[in-house]
């Protein structure tokens, strides 16, 4: 029997699916112990919250560390601005991303069930405490709710770890509990695999920018990034170019990523990735130096603060490329661009900067003709 | 026994005050903020002293040496 799709079911915009709606769609969930660790693997799932890491591998890995007293942490902090997926799916599908959550728990034989949700998502936070209010006692008993702060770093996952052992949600070297770290979409595929064995093939995308319908949807692996634009009602306008995976994400030509597959296996073989699954669509009358250094400025601020090549590195990062944007080219602050890209890179306690770094210089290939002749104008009209 | 060793750098405690860069400026540059900046390559025997010194002269005991073959998770 094949798997349905994430959100099949009523329809999305009446609310959160019950318990009662969810177990005679799906099934009652079936107690599973670690073999479900081989099915996982067998089924080349891989975490759909940006890293996209062999899922299976990573409870194997998990299994070893817990010895009985880890914590499995289900990570919907959802610190993108513009990724829309997970909160929706904590709304409208609560109980199958709990589903996920029990069998990460069996599995690893977790002592706690921490979840982990944006406390900017509202209706996602509301849904999640009244399924967990639906479920039996014994579940309730190893789940707990807690608030990520809106901030982009809370998400990283020893920053989620360390906010829910300790109380704040930095990135930090030495975390004080084992704990497996699993976005809500990859713990809701779980639970479709451990039903049916193989995965719905499907993940959930959120089309942003300029095209006619903003949102989330759920497209099957085999379809391209273009088909996902076109189900968005295509572009507003001619695109300049596609911002492939969010702030951590590639900037890429239009060509070069409308016919490239939404299958995160078939991404990482090209060295790309869906990262969180956003698929940023820039209009050709949008000045992309601005949009970058707005973004570039942003993710600055969201440094944590903690490591001084991310603290200093972004800000003056951010400070040379709104220079370009505001006064217009110059050599000196492109060669700074470059450079100091290359050396901030693998120089924070977690990845914050790298996905910056990575960010802009996709950014300085995808757009070498704009930096390299950017006129002076404004960047507060269009940033 | 592996007896290769590198350099490892705690980023979170490290505030920059630069003095493994001037013990051992042969692997240690600093970036134009004053942090250091590191290779994951094997500290050659020659310098073994002189790492060893710039570890132990770490004001907030941020610089590490560890084992060349292990991978260290979240990044150098």
């Amino acid at each position: 029997m094949n798997p349905p799709r994430l959100l099949a079911g009523r329809n999305l915009s009446a609310g959160p699916e019950s318990f009662a709606e969810h177990t005679a769609r799906l099934g009652q969930l079936l107690s599973r112990g670690p073999e479900l660790i081989e099915t996982l693997v067998h089924s080349g799932l891989s975490g759909r919250g940006g890293a996209a890491f062999p899922v299976g591998h990573k409870w194997r890995a998990a299994v070893a560390r817990f010895k009985g007293s880890g914590i499995v942490v289900v990570n919907g902090a959802e610190g993108e601005p513009r990724s829309k997926k997970d909160s929706l799916l904590m709304a409208t599908r609560p109980h199958l991303v709990l589903d996920g959550a029990v069998l990460a728990a069996q599995a690893l034989q977790a002592r706690e069930i921490v979840l982990y949700v944006g406390e900017e998502h509202q209706a996602a936070r509301i849904a999640m405490e009244r399924a967990v209010a639906e479920r039996s006692e014994g579940e309730r008993r190893l789940m707990r709710m807690t608030s990520a702060p809106a901030r982009y770093v809370a998400g990283e996952s020893s920053a989620a770890v360390h906010l829910v052992t300790s109380g704040v949600a930095l990135p930090t070297t030495t975390p004080a509990a084992p704990a497996l770290v699993q976005n809500v979409e990859t713990l809701a595929h779980v639970a479709l695999i451990a039903r049916f064995g193989q995965d719905s093939a499907t993940v959930l995308v959120t089309v942003a920018g300029g095209v006619t319908h903003p949102g989330v949807l759920e497209m099957e692996t085999s379809a391209t990034v273009g088909s996902a634009v076109t189900l968005a009602g295509g572009v507003i306008e001619p695109a300049r170019a596609i911002l492939l995976g969010g702030y951590f994400g590639t900037w890429m030509g239009v060509d070069d990523a409308w016919g490239l597959p939404l299958d995160p296996a078939a991404l990482r073989e090209r060295g790309l990735s869906l990262g969180c699954g956003v698929i940023g669509v820039q209009p050709r009358s949008r000045c992309a130096v601005c949009e970058t250094a707005g973004i570039l400025r942003y993710l600055a601020r969201e440094s944590s603060a903690q490591c001084g090549p991310c603290f200093f590195g972004l800000r003056a990062l951010a400070d040379a490329c709104s220079r370009i944007a505001g006064s217009g080219t110059n050599a000196d602050d492109l060669h700074r661009l470059e450079r100091w890209a290359v050396e901030v890179r693998g120089r924070g306690a977690c990845k914050h900067p790298d996905g910056a770094v990575m960010f802009l210089q996709s950014a300085l290939r995808t757009f070498a003709p704009e930096f390299a002749h950017h006129a002076a104008h404004d960047s507060r009209r269009t940033a | 026994m592996n007896r290769n060793f590198k350099l490892g750098i705690d980023r979170i405690k490290c505030d920059g005050h630069a003095l493994c860069a001037e013990l051992l400026p042969e692997l240690i540059s600093l970036d134009d903020w004053g942090y250091p900046i590191i290779t994951g390559d094997p500290i050659p025997a020659y310098l073994m002293p002189h790492a060893q010194r710039a570890v132990e002269g770490c004001p907030v005991l941020a610089l590490t040496m560890l084992r060349a073959e292990r991978q260290r998770a979240g990044g150098r």
